[in-house]
């Protein structure tokens, strides 16, 4: 279990990372989301323990990153966003600089590189050397570094980047499989990948935790102020008296489309389904409905409101809708 | 610390950097002690290699600049900074493939006494306890070498400035004869200095009493000692900044035939000093 407290990085007088507090629990597979520049790169670096954070602290299992780095580290593998790859070696004499490195024991290395070359599909570009090898194949490189000695906690910064599509879907199924065994943390700042991924969300944005739940959850939580679009044909006055007699509801509003055909929107009261009231009462007054449908916000949506508003965005949106 | 001195030594018989500059080492060795040894019939091999001193020069800035500038250039410095090897134990690993690379061209030195042997006389002793002396001074240079390429992102940066400071120390001794003699112009020689180490006190502590309390005590007393015995200033700075005379051992080995153990010392200084400062400025590109 990883747990940030008080997390604060400064660059001179820019603030990349702003007070983060979050913990990673066992087993499932973390995003953290956000617009290029959020901090998502100067976390990672920070709770891997290449860069050290001007305030705030880091703990795994209870070791403090700073006090016992070494026990610390080696529960953690690690992909930058660049991968550390050495171009004038080839894949497999890497792999073996990486695993003596990570003080796997002697007799475990072979093997175990064979596994993880076997599993990220790396076997026929082994005897090449790195730097003659595409964007993609380093990547998966870089990945197979991150995993040697199978660490508790992967932490992969943007994996995706690179990738052709066919790769990010091999990628995508590599990562769901080490999550039943490993904690997963990845970074993105494509929200699809995340939802896809992900069984937790952090999104962050200048350097803030601007919300944290699961996809569903948050999507749940800031979405569902969904519009519902009607087309009815009848006249406006008709129309007019049908929705003023509905229950359950917030607000409408009426706009000409053509003659005797009327684009109605209706807003509901909170929680409520009244698609099928709607319905049945149209019909009541022999008001034809041409068409009914939801308009839900999507997490897309929030995601763009909540990053390019900052931290207080989520704020005002949860109290706007209460 | 092991995987990373054998990656290291790999890495310069792979890329060619290793098998080049010992060559080129070898080479000018070769037409020196063609030129000294064998045709005008000198029987020291150590004058050869005083001649070799200016191609280490050049050869010591080439085989350190990549060492920590092109790991922070191409981001793999993340790799060694997320394992589980202390900084120290990467500085160390790294210090040691470059020593190892510059120990065979050293060891082939070891042959060319041999050589002149089998012409007629030769003086061992003092010939291989300048190359031992050479071996040592190198490695003081590459203990620098990598300093400067721990400041920077890079190499030909770190290459530059490792050939001047490098430089600087080659020409130490005739550099330090031009330091004045006389009491009081070292006595303000050393204000100005505590001064200066007054500023950067401030600079670092921000603290005004700390800064103003240092600058007055050294100033104080070192001006009571200059007024109650001159004598102890007169070529003060000659003689302390002489005795940092890196070359100083390899010098008094080839054309005094004194092993000079107080130089073994301040080479060993010198390296330990210079890995803890590569040590300190990774550490600090951490925390800023």
């Amino acid at each position: 279990m990883i747990e940030v407290k008080n997390l604060v990085k400064k660059y001179g007088s820019h603030t990349a990372v702003d007070n983060l507090n979050f913990s990673i629990d066992k087993g499932r597979i973390y995003g953290f989301l956000g617009p290029n520049g959020a901090g998502k790169s100067t976390t990672m670096n920070i709770i891997t323990g290449y860069l050290a954070a001007t305030e705030g602290e880091v703990t795994v299992n209870g070791f403090d990153i700073l006090k016992e780095p070494e026990k610390f580290k080696k529960s953690v593998g690690y992909l930058p966003e660049m991968p550390p790859v050495y171009t004038d070696m080839t894949v497999r004499e890497y792999l073996a600089f990486a695993a003596e490195l990570k003080g796997i024991p002697k007799g475990e290395r072979k093997v175990q590189i064979e596994v993880i070359m076997g599993r990220i599909k790396l076997t026929q570009v082994a005897d090449r050397l790195i730097g003659n090898l595409s964007k993609g194949y380093r990547q998966r490189v870089g990945l197979a570094q991150a995993i040697l000695g199978f660490p508790e906690t992967i932490i992969l910064d943007e994996p995706m980047v690179g990738l052709d599509p066919q790769q990010i879907i091999e990628i995508r199924q590599l990562i769901r499989s080490l999550a039943k065994n490993h904690t997963v943390i990845l970074s993105s700042h494509i929200l699809a990948e995340v939802r896809e991924l992900c069984d937790y969300i952090l999104i962050i944005s200048k350097g803030k935790l601007v919300a944290q739940d699961t996809p569903e959850h948050l999507e749940r939580l800031l979405c569902d102020t969904g519009t519902i679009k009607l087309e009815v044909r009848g006249a406006a006055e008709q129309i007019k008296e049908v929705l003023l007699r509905m229950k359950k509801m917030k607000d409408y509003r009426l706009s000409k489309k053509e003659e005797q055909l009327f684009l109605v929107t209706v807003t509901p009261g909170k929680g409520a389904d009244i698609r099928e009231a709607l319905f049945l009462a149209f019909a009541g007054a022999q008001l034809p409905l041409l068409s009914l449908y939801e308009e839900k916000g999507t997490l897309e949506d929030v995601y763009l409101k909540l990053t390019q508003e900052g931290g207080g965005a989520l704020e005002s949106h949860l109290q706007k809708r209460a | 610390m092991k995987a990373i001195y054998k990656k290291e030594l790999s890495s310069f018989f792979r890329s060619m950097t290793g098998y080049a500059l010992i060559a080129f080492l070898i080479t000018f060795t070769g037409v020196y002690f063609m030129i000294y040894n064998l045709n005008q019939g000198y029987p020291f091999f150590s004058y050869t290699l005083s001649a070799v001193m200016l191609v280490l020069l050049v050869l010591v800035p080439v085989l350190t600049m990549r060492s920590f500038a092109e790991e922070r250039r191409s981001r793999t410095d993340q790799l060694l900074f997320t394992s589980p090897v202390k900084i120290r134990q990467v500085v160390a690993g790294k210090y040691l493939a470059m020593c190892t690379v510059y120990l065979i061209p050293n060891l082939i030195f070891c042959l060319f006494p041999l050589v002149i042997k089998s012409q007629g006389s030769a003086y061992f002793l003092s010939d291989y306890s300048s190359i031992f002396q050479f071996f040592l001074m190198g490695c003081a240079f590459i203990s620098i070498g990598m300093f400067f390429s721990s400041l920077t992102e890079s190499p030909i940066i770190a290459a530059v400035s490792t050939f001047a400071a490098t430089l600087i120390l080659y020409i130490w001794e005739y550099l330090t004869d031009y330091l004045p003699d006389g009491a009081v112009a070292n006595l303000l020689i050393v204000l100005v200095i505590c001064t200066i180490l007054a500023a950067l006190i401030f600079h670092v502590t921000k603290n005004r009493f700390l800064c103003a309390a240092f600058e007055f005590i050294t100033a104080a007393s070192a001006v009571t000692v200059c007024i109650v015995k001159s004598s102890l200033f007169e070529g003060l700075l000659k003689n302390v900044l002489g005795s940092l005379d890196l070359a100083k051992g390899f010098n008094n080995a080839a054309f005094n035939n004194v092993f000079d153990v107080s130089a073994v010392i301040l080479q060993l200084t010198v390296i330990a000093v210079f890995e803890f400062l590569t040590v300190q400025s990774i550490e600090k590109r951490r925390w800023s």
